[in-house]
C-alpha cells in the first residue's frame, strides 16, 4: 500500500513505518516559529506553565514581522515581550528589526527549512515552506507553547488531494494565478483539514519563489498544508545542504486528483471578500483603485519585485493611486537596491519600504479608508483586512498590480507595454 | 460540561479577521478583546450578547489567521460554547486548546434558529434547542481530544504527561 509525501513525513517523525489518514499522532518538530502577534500569546503560556527552559533553542525562531517597526505603543510591548524571551532563553534565531524580514520568506532565505522537515508555526501561512518538499502548518499559539516545552506537537493525519499541473504558463502568469485559479475550482473550504500535493510537469519546472507563493495561499481554500516534492530546482536553493528527501509513492491514496491544463490560466484576480472569488484580469478592468501593495509572504520575494520592476520601467503610477512595495525581507531590499528596482519604483512614484507585513494585514504602512478599493498581492481579501470595514481589497499577482496602479483601474500588464 | 445558554446566528466563511480584527491584535487580554469581538462583522454583537450564549455557525468558521485572539475574544465576552456545519482546522484546533467547547454538528447548525435557548452536554455531544424542543448529537471528539479537555486544555494535559 502507498503513501503520500504527507504521510510519510508525519511517519517518519512520529516514529513510525506508516500511517494512515484520520489517524492521531504525536511529532518531533524539527522546527517552530512564533511572530510579534502570536508568540507573546505563547510566552505567557509557557511561563504560566511553569515551564524554565526551551527543548532547543536553536529550533526555534521568533519573528517580530507583523507590527514592526513598531506602529504604536501596544505593538512595541508585544515586540518587547518576544525580545525579552529570546534573550532570556538564548533563541538562536531571534531577528531584531533591521535583520528581520517577513517570516515565511526570511526563513528559507537562511536556510532554517528543508526538505523532510516537520514545521510549526504559530500563524496560519506557514503552510509555506511545504514548497520546499517539508510537512509544515499553521497552529495557534497554545500549540507553539506546548512546543517550546516538549518540541513535539499533535497532529491528525490529513487526507491527501493531487493537483496536477500541466503544460505551458501563459505571459504574465506566475504562481499566484495557478494557486488563485486552483482556490476558485475547490472553494475557501475545499481542501479544508487536507493535504494539498501540488505536481505535473509545470511544477517540476516552476521556480522556487513561484512554488512558495502556491504553498503559502493552501490555507487559503482550507488546507492543512501545501507540499511540492523536493527535485533539482529545490535542491538548489537550499544550497546542496543535506536533507532527506520524500516522495509520494505511485499506488498512494488521494480523495481527489485534479488536473489543470495551464493553457486556459491567464492572470487571475480574486474580488472582494473570499480568496476564492477568483475571476481572469480580463473580466475586471474596470474596477478604479486607490491603492496598489506589492509585497507580503505571498509575493514579496525578489523575483516578484523583478516582475513588477519589468512593468513600471520608466512608467509613472497614475496620479491619485498610492503604490506601496514592500521587500519580504533585508537581503531581498538590498537586492533591489542594487538592481535597481528600487529606483524604478521610486521614480514611478512609488513607495518603498523597509520589510514588513505592513497593510497586508491591515496594520499599518497603507491601511485603506472607507470606500476604498487596493489592488494588492497578498493573499486576504475579507472585509476590512486592509482596514475600513467599508474598503475592498483585490488579490493579484505582481506584473498585474504593477500595471494597475499606472492605470488607476485593474490591468493586465499587456495593457501597459 | 453543562452549558445553558441563547443562540447568536453567523453564516459560512465567518474569518478571523471579522472574528476579531487585526487592529486589536496589538493586546492578548480578555476582556478588551471580548469588547470587540465580531466587530468585523456585527459591531453591536459585544453589546448583546450575554454570559453563557452559544455561537451557532455555518460552513469554514474561523478560516484565515492562526489568531488564538479569535476563541479567546469569544471566550472574554462570555461565550460559552460553539456549534457549527464545520470548523477551520486551526480555529478547531485554538478552541481545544485554550478549552472554549466546540461542536460539529451541521444538523443543528441549520436549524437552530437566532435567540433559541439551548442546552448542550459537552461530553456527550448533546444540544438540546429547547425552543424548537429538538435534540441534535454532535459528532464526538476523539479519545485523544477527550482526555485533552478533562484535563482543562493542552497546556495541562502536557503538564500531565512530563509529570507521569
Ligand atoms: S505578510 Fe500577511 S499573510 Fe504573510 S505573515 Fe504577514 S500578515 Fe500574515
Amino acid at each position: 500500500m502507498g503513501s503520500t509525501i504527507t504521510e510519510k513525513i508525519l511517519a517518519s517523525h512520529a516514529g513510525k513505518d506508516h500511517v494512515e489518514p484520520g489517524e492521531f499522532l504525536e511529532a518531533k518538530l524539527d522546527f517552530c516559529l512564533g511572530n510579534d502577534i502570536t508568540a507573546p500569546l505563547a510566552i505567557n503560556e509557557f511561563d504560566k506553565a511553569g515551564a524554565s527552559r526551551v527543548f532547543d533553542n536553536n529550533r526555534i525562531a521568533l519573528i517580530p514581522d507583523h507590527f514592526t517597526p513598531n506602529k504604536d505603543m501596544k505593538s512595541a510591548n508585544q515586540a518587547k515581550a518576544l525580545r525579552t524571551f529570546a534573550l532570556k532563553h538564548k533563541i538562536k534565531h531571534y531577528y531584531e528589526v533591521g535583520r528581520m524580514g517577513i517570516e515565511h520568506v526570511l526563513l528559507p532565505e537562511l536556510g532554517l527549512v528543508l526538505p523532510g522537515y516537520v514545521v510549526i508555526g504559530a500563524d496560519s501561512h506557514t503552510c509555506t515552506y511545504g514548497a520546499l518538499g517539508a510537512f509544515s502548518t499553521g497552529v495557534g499559539s497554545t500549540d507553539l507553547a506546548a512546543a517550546f516545552i516538549t518540541g513535539k506537537c499533535w497532529f491528525r493525519v490529513p487526507e491527501s488531494m493531487k493537483f496536477v499541473f500541466n503544460g505551458k504558463l501563459n505571459k504574465w502568469v506566475g504562481g499566484k494565478d495557478l494557486i488563485l485559479y486552483t482556490i476558485k475550482d475547490v472553494g475557501v473550504d475545499g481542501a479544508l483539514y487536507k493535504a494539498m500535493e501540488f505536481t505535473g510537469d509545470a511544477i517540476r519546472r516552476l521556480p522556487m519563489d513561484d512554488r512558495f507563493t502556491m504553498c503559502n495561499m493552501a490555507i487559503e481554500a482550507g488546507g492543512k498544508n501545501g507540499i511540492i516534492e523536493a527535485d533539482e530546482i529545490t535542491k538548489a536553493y537550499i544550497k546542496g545542504k543535506k536533507c532527506r528527501v520524500f516522495k509520494s509513492d505511485e499506488g498512494a491514496d488521494y480523495s481527489d486528483i485534479i488536473e489543470y491544463d495551464l493553457k486556459v490560466i491567464e492572470p487571475q484576480v480574486a474580488l472582494p471578500h473570499l480568496p476564492s472569488n477568483v475571476k481572469p484580469v480580463s473580466q475586471v478592468k474596470n474596477t478604479s483603485i486607490d491603492q496598489a501593495v506589492i509585497g507580503s509572504c505571498t509575493n514579496g520575494r525578489i523575483s516578484d519585485l523583478r516582475i513588477a520592476a519589468r512593468v513600471l520601467k520608466g512608467k509613472k503610477v497614475k496620479s491619485g493611486v498610492r503604490l506601496i512595495v514592500i521587500p519580504a525581507t533585508q537581503a531581498i531590499y538590498l537586492q533591489a537596491v542594487e538592481e535597481g528596482l528600487a529606483e524604478i519604483f521610486v521614480k514611478a512614484g512609488g513607495v518603498f519600504s523597509t520589510p514588513t507585513c505592513g497593510p497586508c494585514l491591515g496594520g499599518h504602512m497603507g491601511i485603506l479608508a472607507e470606500g476604498e478599493r487596493a489592488i494588492a498581492t497578498t493573499n486576504r481579501n475579507f472585509v476590512g483586512r486592509m482596514g475600513h470595514l467599508k474598503s475592498e481589497v483585490y488579490l493579484s499577482n505582481p506584473a498585474v498590480a504593477a500595471a494597475s496602479s499606472i492605470k488607476g483601474r485593474i490591468a493586465h500588464p499587456e495593457e501597459v507595454k | 460540561m453543562k452549558i445553558e445558554g441563547r443562540a447568536h446566528k453567523f453564516g459560512k466563511n465567518v474569518n478571523t479577521d471579522e472574528i476579531i480584527p487585526a487592529p486589536y491584535l496589538n493586546t492578548t487580554d480578555p476582556k478588551e478583546l471580548g469588547r470587540h469581538c465580531m466587530e468585523g462583522i456585527d459591531k453591536s454583537f459585544s453589546g448583546r450578547v450575554k454570559k453563557n450564549d452559544v455561537v451557532v455557525a455555518g460552513r469554514n468558521f474561523g478560516c484565515g489567521s492562526s489568531r488564538e485572539h479569535a476563541p479567546i475574544s469569544l471566550k472574554g465576552i462570555g461565550v460559552s460554547c460553539i456549534i457549527g456545519e464545520s470548523f477551520a482546522r486551526i480555529f478547531y484546533r485554538n478552541c481545544i486548546n485554550t478549552g472554549l467547547p466546540i461542536l460539529e454538528s451541521p444538523e443543528a447548525a441549520r436549524a437552530i434558529k437566532a435567540g433559541d435557548v439551548l442546552k448542550i452536554d459537552t461530553e456527550t455531544g448533546k444540544i438540546e434547542d429547547v425552543t424548537r424542543k429538538k435534540i441534535f448529537y454532535a459528532q464526538k471528539f476523539p479519545p485523544f481530544m477527550q482526555e485533552m479537555i478533562k484535563c482543562g486544555g493542552l497546556m495541562k494535559y502536557i503538564k500531565g504527561k512530563k509529570n507521569s
